[in-house]
């Protein structure tokens, strides 16, 4: 089957069983190996819906979806297919199983029967990649929520998956938890390629991603990439979402008569950009 | 003599577990005092000891060591009536809509004012008042079930269910978690409204943004003690300090620091992107002359 995609949903839509309407409707996504995508969306709007799609936890009313060539309805391969598209959810405190750091790294291969030295030598190898060593034997109720997602990521990652869908894996941690855990798998998308599709409220998050998709109501109502994205401010605040401070900051500057170019996300950007114009050195 | 409206910590420690194995400092020596009118930021990093303080401010934790003083009156003395001190401080917890329990928004929300001995009349009028405060139309959700409603709506009216008791003092512990941006913008607006109506706020925030556009004083916790205090202005200059902690600053205050560093003429202390850009087309127009 084609490698073209590692995630590739075709007009899907998902209607709940006590709901009249659906909550998706006809939405098409494709995952390249190795991209970063962000999904945006108001509360409601049908993200996390989408999310349990993607990898067989839920089956669509219409339309297909397929992981890795493999059709989410093939029931025979449903293992295959969560093992292939690993996830990872908002609450810490909700994905954690055992009593030691290790053993819930473990958990999962466990349950795939694989051999214990080689069981052994994945569980080191995924604390490493998401730099828990040293922590492999502690309890995972000392860690903090960022440490405590890590953790679920090694969990995923001993499994070998070829894609990782977060699902607001951020939104519960303070600052440094955030940025710990978005670096932890921006760094597993860059070295690895594993395709990552990262649902987020954090516009910040998003400036990160290869392309951001936005839903709104259970359709997509916009696509591009970051850059794109969020120069579309007033767009974006009738969709109920934000931009990041600089891209805000950049349009009323420009609607204020100061010529800065589209695009301006970042602070290192927007230094730049001022710099250019202000700064006695030019 | 004048008693002045405040909350004053005194010395204030606080350890879970004393005299066992698995004792630990939660907060240690914190003097702070929550004056009339503040709307204080508590920020800190996951653990450094904020939901801990903010559940000494109505009397939920008892403190180790040290006091908490209510406009003056010591709340975990012998003779204070805690009960009417502990009214007129509202709490609301982190994810407060999952303590949503009631078959009806309107009963909920009773809950608090019902526990006060209220007359029904009286109850009604503060469902109606608070329902107003948090935007939640009477008429059309008084008679749902918190259930059947959006979580941000359910997180209103968890809220409007602490404003019934009309606190003096509302204390949020991270009221915006978990939510979309609009939904956000909405109870910050909400918890600005009720500051500028006179309610006294502290507010556990972990977003600088946010904080830097509300609040009139900050507090930083770290590991247990009180690292720095003060106005916004003061305390968002501090870019070093907030980075060691975990915490950083607001977007506008790194940009006007990487902006200085390569020479552009601003004040040190920029911290509101609405400051910044005022500043920004100031130089703009002296550079381009127009």
């Amino acid at each position: 089957m084609s490698e073209a995609y590692r995630i590739l949903a075709e007009d899907v839509s998902y209607t709940y069983e006590e709901s009249p309407s659906p909550v998706l409707k006809k939405v098409s996504l494709r995952v390249k190996p190795g991209e970063f995508v962000a999904v945006l969306g108001h509360n409601g709007s049908g993200k996390s819906t989408l999310a349990k799609l993607l990898n067989g936890l839920y089956i669509p009313t219409e339309g297909k979806v397929t992981v890795c060539g493999m059709d989410t309805t093939d029931e025979d391969r449903i293992w295959d297919i969560r093992r292939s598209a690993g996830m990872i959810f908002q609450n810490p405190d909700n994905q954690i199983v055992a009593t030691v750091v290790r053993e819930d790294v473990a958990f999962g291969l466990e349950n795939l029967g694989v051999p214990h030295d080689e069981m052994l030598a994945r569980i080191d190898k995924a604390l490493a990649a998401v730099r828990m060593t040293d922590y492999a034997e502690h309890a995972p109720h000392t860690l903090s929520g960022g440490q405590k997602q890590r953790v679920a990521i090694a969990g995923i990652l001993a499994m070998a998956p070829l894609c990782l869908i977060a699902d607001e894996a951020t939104a519960m941690l303070d600052p440094s938890g955030r940025a710990e855990v978005l670096g932890t798998v921006r760094r597993l998308n860059r070295e690895e390629g594993i395709s990552v599709i990262w649902i987020t409220h954090f516009m910040e998050e998003a400036v990160q991603a290869d392309r951001v998709v936005v839903i709104s109501d259970g359709e997509i109502a916009m696509e591009g990439t970051p850059r794109e994205i969020f120069t579309r401010v007033e767009e974006m605040r009738r969709l109920n979402l934000d931009v990041p401070q600089m891209a805000a900051l950049a349009a009323e500057l420009r609607a204020a008569g100061m010529p800065l170019p589209e695009g301006i996300m970042t602070v290192e950007e927007m230094t730049e950009e001022v710099c250019a114009r202000l700064c006695p050195s030019n | 003599m004048r008693k002045a409206m405040s909350i004053e910590l005194r010395h204030l420690s606080h350890v879970y577990a004393p005299g066992t194995a698995f004792s630990s400092v939660a907060l240690n020596d914190i003097s702070l005092t929550v004056h009339d009118g503040d709307f204080l930021a508590l920020v800190g990093h996951t653990g450094c000891g904020k939901s801990t303080l903010v559940q000494h401010l109505n009397g939920l934790l008892k403190p180790t060591d040290g006091q908490v003083l209510v406009d003056g009156e010591d709340l975990n003395g012998d003779k204070v009536d805690r009960r009417k001190l502990r009214m007129r401080i509202g709490l609301v917890f982190q994810y407060p809509e999952y303590q949503l329990f009631e078959e009806t928004v309107a009963k909920d929300i009773a809950f608090g004012p019902k526990n006060m001995g209220l007359s029904a009349e009286e109850i009604d009028s503060r469902v109606r008042w608070a329902m107003e405060k948090v935007h939640l139309n009477y008429d059309k959700l008084a008679e749902k079930s918190p259930f059947e409603l959006s979580g941000g709506q359910m997180r209103r009216v968890a809220i409007a269910g602490v404003l019934a008791m009309q606190p003096d003092y509302l204390i949020l512990d991270e009221p915006t978690a978990g939510l979309d941006p609009h939904g956000r913008d909405r109870i910050l607006g909400i918890v600005k409204d009720l500051h500028e109506g006179g309610t006294t706020v502290v507010m556990v925030s972990h977003s600088m943004d946010d904080v830097a556009q509300l609040a009139t004083r900050v507090a930083v916790l770290s590991h247990g003690t009180l690292k720095a205090e003060g106005t916004p202005r003061e305390i968002f200059r501090q870019r070093e300090m907030m980075a060691e902690v975990g915490l950083g600053v607001p977007a506008a205050s790194s940009l006007c620091a990487a902006l200085r560093a390569r020479g552009v003429d601003l004040p040190d202390d920029l911290y509101t992107r609405e400051e910044l850009k005022d500043h920004l087309l100031r130089l703009w127009k002296e550079v381009s002359g127009c």
